[in-house]
């Protein structure tokens, strides 16, 4: 098992923001957290790569506690790629090489190079290597962010609602991309997701929060009416179309 | 055989490093002109043969005792300004972070303005109003603008307020000690408010070999700090999250980085007085032409900074020769202009 998440809880001041998620993720599998804004997703991906230390639970990262591990050896393992980015003046190649950063203390070796450069490639990026990340589309950008961490050979991959400035085009080409990633078989993926159907369409398992409580779990069959009316209060059919099942709401819930 | 995108990078950077060295070059060579300039002007092929023999006869006497040390007080000053302002906009996360907008510059003069009304450090003789105690006025600016450091540090690490919003705390410790400057130019008699007032006009000509001396031995350890960390400083410029994710002890770099900045531009600001916008100026011409990535911009950024001070202080020299000018006059009145330039430019782009 890549990682196994047990009975974790984070709590800002005295306020709780989630509390006993538990969940696994081995090899060739991308989880999705499903939840309505506030629910606790991002600080549970935060948690689980140790940006910010949770209260109580524990989280072993391929059998190893997270809290025994320092910054760098969870940085090697685990690759994270946010909602969005600051779009500085570094080139896509500086961008992407800092994602080997965990892996050279003084300068980058031929490896890391190497490496930066099969992301780069894997990704579909080479034509914007020596773009600046500030003139970039906010959908390549966050292509940049995929190339990053898939430089940093991480064996778990937390994607931080990666769709969530993007156009449909862009959505559909992104998840494409990342599903491909995990299919490849060496690596786990956790995503926060808002887009119902794109999660349905490229994950395999749900972990739906309500107030920062796991609500149901599960593959694909815990997406139900039901529990998308008591997740995120509003009425939906979910019915199945072309061969994949697609939630449609009716109105929201007074 | 193709060449793969390692290459090219390479390539790119090579280019980079040779702008870079070229720069350097340049500084070199203005440093050197900049010496021959002034009342009595010394052809530039008789400044390297002064330099280059320690000939301290005739002009190599004006070239060694009198320009050569202002010239390399204001590389000096450049380059640590500078090299402060890149350092704190990369930890705080703010395009207009620099020594004088964080309050660093109005707590040195604060400090200097105790030190001249309750120390005596200021007094006149009959034509030119004069510092007599100077290491008294250098001593009690260096300690206000470490308890402006020490305020800055203080809300860093203990409150929530966000890197982003230092910025303004920066402001309001400078103006609180704005105001005390005010008071105590209000209490002063009339030969220290003139004391006050020459200080705190940033001005090279303090420059001698003993605070070249301690200026360096500020600034070297500083560069040398912040090139170890320039892979920290780029991770930082993708968010703090991102420099979280990828094994950055950010807290501890953003304290060390201020700290190490701070105390530089301490030092410096004890000596010289308010020098404005090269903390700006500096990192933000560095960043339009060599880009964000911290390998180059902690180098450049304070050779650009040298260039711009020593530009400053040659025009601030010759412009109503014989009159001596002090820098920091310039450097606020072209500075100014010149940043808001920078800023609709790079918005343009």
């Amino acid at each position: 098992m890549i990682i196994t998440v047990d009975n974790l809880s984070f709590s800002y001041k005295s306020t709780p923001i989630f509390r006993d998620v538990s969940l696994r993720a081995d090899k060739g599998e991308l989880v999705a957290v499903l939840g309505r804004n506030g629910a606790g997703k991002t600080t549970l991906l935060k948690a689980i790569n140790r940006v910010i230390s949770p209260q109580h639970g524990s989280v072993m990262i391929e059998g190893v506690d997270a809290k025994t591990m320092g910054p760098m050896a969870i940085a090697q393992a685990v690759g994270w790629v946010p909602q969005s980015t600051e779009a500085t003046a570094m080139t896509v190649f500086d961008l992407v090489l800092l994602g080997r950063k965990p892996h050279f203390r003084w300068a980058p070796s031929k490896e890391d190079y190497r490496k930066s450069e099969e992301a780069i490639e894997r990704i579909g990026i080479s034509h914007l290597a020596l773009r600046p990340a500030n003139e970039l589309s906010g959908g390549e950008l966050q292509l940049v962010q995929i190339a990053r961490a898939l430089a940093q050979d991480p064996r778990l991959i937390l994607f931080d609602e990666p769709t969530s400035s993007l156009d449909i085009h862009n959505q559909y080409r992104l998840m494409a991309t990342v599903r491909a990633i995990i299919d490849e078989g060496e690596r786990a993926a956790i995503m926060a997701v808002h887009d119902l159907n794109l999660a349905l369409r490229y994950c395999d398992s749900f972990i739906l929060l309500k107030e920062g409580r796991v609500w149901a779990a599960g593959d694909r069959r815990v997406i139900t009416k039901e529990t998308i009316g008591m997740v995120y209060d509003i009425e939906v059919d979910v019915m199945e179309l072309a061969g994949f099942p697609i939630v449609v709401p009716h109105s929201t819930t007074q | 055989m193709s060449r793969t995108q390692t290459d090219r990078y390479h390539a790119y950077i090579r280019a980079k490093a040779a702008l870079g060295a070229a720069l350097a070059l340049l500084l070199v060579v203005a440093t050197i002109g900049a010496v021959g300039i002034g009342s009595i002007k010394i052809p530039f092929s008789d400044v390297v043969a002064a330099l280059v023999r320690f000939d301290r006869s005739g002009q190599g006497r004006i070239v060694w005792d009198v320009r050569l040390v202002r010239v390399l007080g204001s590389v000096a000053v450049g380059a640590s300004l500078s090299l402060s302002g890149t350092m704190m906009q990369s930890v705080l996360r703010n395009p207009l972070a620099s020594p004088y907008t964080l309050g660093l510059s109005s707590a040195a003069a604060f400090g200097a303005s105790v030190a001249i009304v309750f120390f005596g450090a200021g007094t006149s003789t009959s034509s030119t109003i004069i510092i007599s105690d100077f290491f008294t006025v250098a001593a009690s600016a260096f300690a206000f603008s470490l308890l402006s450091t020490a305020a800055i540090l203080v809300l860093t690490v203990l409150t929530t307020i966000s890197a982003q919003s230092m910025v303004l705390a920066g402001i309001a410790i400078g103006s609180i000690f704005s105001a005390g400057l005010t008071l105590m130019q209000y209490l002063a008699n009339s030969v220290q408010l003139a004391a006050i007032v020459s200080w705190t006009f940033g001005d090279l000509g303090r420059a001698n070999w003993r605070s070249l001396l301690v200026i360096a031995t500020a600034l070297i350890p500083t560069l040398l700090l912040a090139l170890f960390y320039r892979w920290d400083f780029n991770a930082m410029d993708s968010g703090e999250d991102t420099a979280k994710a990828l094994g950055v002890r950010t807290t501890a770099l953003r304290i060390g980085g201020m700290l190490a900045s701070s105390l530089l531009s301490a030092v410096v600001v004890s000596y010289f007085g308010t020098i404005a916008f090269i903390g700006l100026l500096g990192p933000h011409i560095a960043r339009r032409l060599f880009g964000a990535d911290h390998r180059f911009l902690l180098i450049t950024s304070p050779l650009i900074g040298s260039l711009v001070l020593l530009a400053a202080d040659t025009l601030a020299r010759t412009i109503l020769s014989p009159m001596v000018l002090p820098v920091g006059i310039l450097t606020s009145l072209l500075g100014g202009p010149l940043f808001i330039y920078l800023l609709i430019a790079g918005r343009r782009r």
